[in-house]
């Protein structure tokens, strides 16, 4: 793999996040994020609609109009959001269920659209392949990171096991209930991005 | 009857806040709460798209998607069931919506089009009105539920933007910690609105 491609996997891990620092794709990642089973369907959903549609677009990123680019991107983008929700629907439905209209909303998720606009318009398809890849990876572990300290501490749980047994069921942990709740995801995604930037210097901003 | 649509509006409004509680619209939420009068303009442009497209979506849905509703043309459409397309459907609504209201305001309205500038055409991918859209189909609204659903839903989230807006206009006089600045306390600052808004939750007239 030479160099362009690994940078193009590599780089949105840490240093272009496209949540922390891209600010893109934001709605998503928060909502699904109580359970680790729910935030995991959804990263390989996202990393399966954004894949293809950077592969879509850049194959025809020469005979795309520029006038008209949004609309054939957002087609193409909506496209396959239906198709990995009928997928969805057809094999995981309970899963399905509690991702709600979260999956449709995958179509208006910035990170999709942005990389179809910044990087696959511009690039050959195999090097948007790495870069749909690379971004699905840094936004899936984003994701996962949040889902695993809400879940383990809103509810005692990862995917759905019990590890630490709560004082309802004869345990001894006292389950933090705000963690289930929506300002917690706030909170996580507030201290991670943080934790990042303590780490990665050059990624704060101006007051 | 009344009391019904008043209960639908405060829920929307408050207890189910579409920023706050449901995390949709975040995109453009962080982007343009910088400063007070541009989250205002935004706030009004989702208002004014909201009102409109959450009740022709729910036309849409119910008179040409769903299983049978194709029956009016011919009895023969009765089976014929469309509501795999409906996701298609609302985005192309809303996108042609935006487009729409764009060239009215341009034609009839031009000082209200300069003051909304950039943020209209943004509206079509900002994730409010999608799933706005989305959570009238899912939970089956009428016209009329579906016309106060989408009008309050936008107030919810311009009050919530406009709000953070106001907050961040004054942190700039704070210190923040470096690895904190800009992106990192607005989400903190976000959280601990959604936690007051969190009060309001049970609240029903």
């Amino acid at each position: 793999m030479d160099k362009k491609a690994k940078s193009a996997l590599i780089d949105p891990l840490f240093n272009n996040n496209p949540i922390a620092l891209q600010v893109l794709g934001i709605c998503s990642a928060l909502a699904v994020t109580t359970k680790m089973e729910t935030a995991v369907v959804m990263s390989l959903a996202l990393t399966a609609v954004l894949v293809l549609s950077n592969l879509t677009i850049s194959l025809i990123r020469d005979w795309i109009p520029s006038s008209i680019r949004i609309i054939v991107q957002l087609t193409i983008i909506a496209s396959l959001v239906i198709l990995a929700d009928q997928v969805l629907k057809a094999f995981v439905f309970d899963v399905a269920k509690q991702l709600s209209v979260f999956v449709g909303l995958i179509i208006t998720n910035c990170i999709v659209m942005g990389r179809a606009e910044a990087f696959a318009m511009a690039n050959r398809p195999f090097l948007s392949i790495i870069d749909g890849l690379g971004n699905s990876l840094g936004y899936s572990m984003v994701l996962i990171i949040v889902a695993f300290f809400r879940e383990l501490l809103g509810s005692g749980k990862l995917f759905g096991v019990t590890i630490l047994p709560v004082v309802t069921e004869g345990g001894w942990y006292n389950p933090n209930g705000l963690m289930v709740m929506s300002p917690s995801a706030f909170f996580l995604i507030g201290l991670g991005i943080w934790a990042l930037r303590a780490w990665k210097t050059d990624q704060v901003e101006e007051n | 009857m009344l009391e019904h649509y008043l209960s639908l509006a405060a829920k929307a409004i408050f207890v189910e806040n579409m920023a706050l509680a449901f995390f949709l619209g975040m995109c453009s939420f962080l982007a343009v709460s910088k400063k007070v009068s541009t989250a205002i303009g935004l706030g009004f442009a989702v208002i004014f798209v909201l009102t409109l497209c959450v009740p022709i979506n729910q036309l849409v849905i119910n008179n040409l998607l769903k299983e049978g509703a194709l029956a009016w043309i011919s009895p023969d459409f009765a089976t014929v069931d469309l509501s795999f397309l409906s996701l298609l459907a609302q985005i192309g609504t809303i996108a042609a919506l935006v487009q729409l209201v764009e060239m009215t305001l341009d034609r009839y309205f031009p000082a209200l089009y300069n003051a909304l500038g950039v943020f209209l055409p943004l509206i079509a991918v900002n994730c409010a009105i999608l799933g706005t859209s989305l959570f009238m189909e899912q939970r089956d609204y009428t016209f009329g539920e579906a016309s106060v659903f989408g009008f309050s839903s936008g107030i919810g989230w311009m009050l919530a933007v406009v709000a953070l807006a106001a907050i961040r206009e004054k942190m700039r006089y704070s210190n923040v910690p470096p690895g904190l600045r800009g992106l990192g306390i607005t989400f903190i600052v976000t959280g601990l609105m959604a936690l007051g808004f969190l009060a309001f939750s049970g609240i029903q007239l």
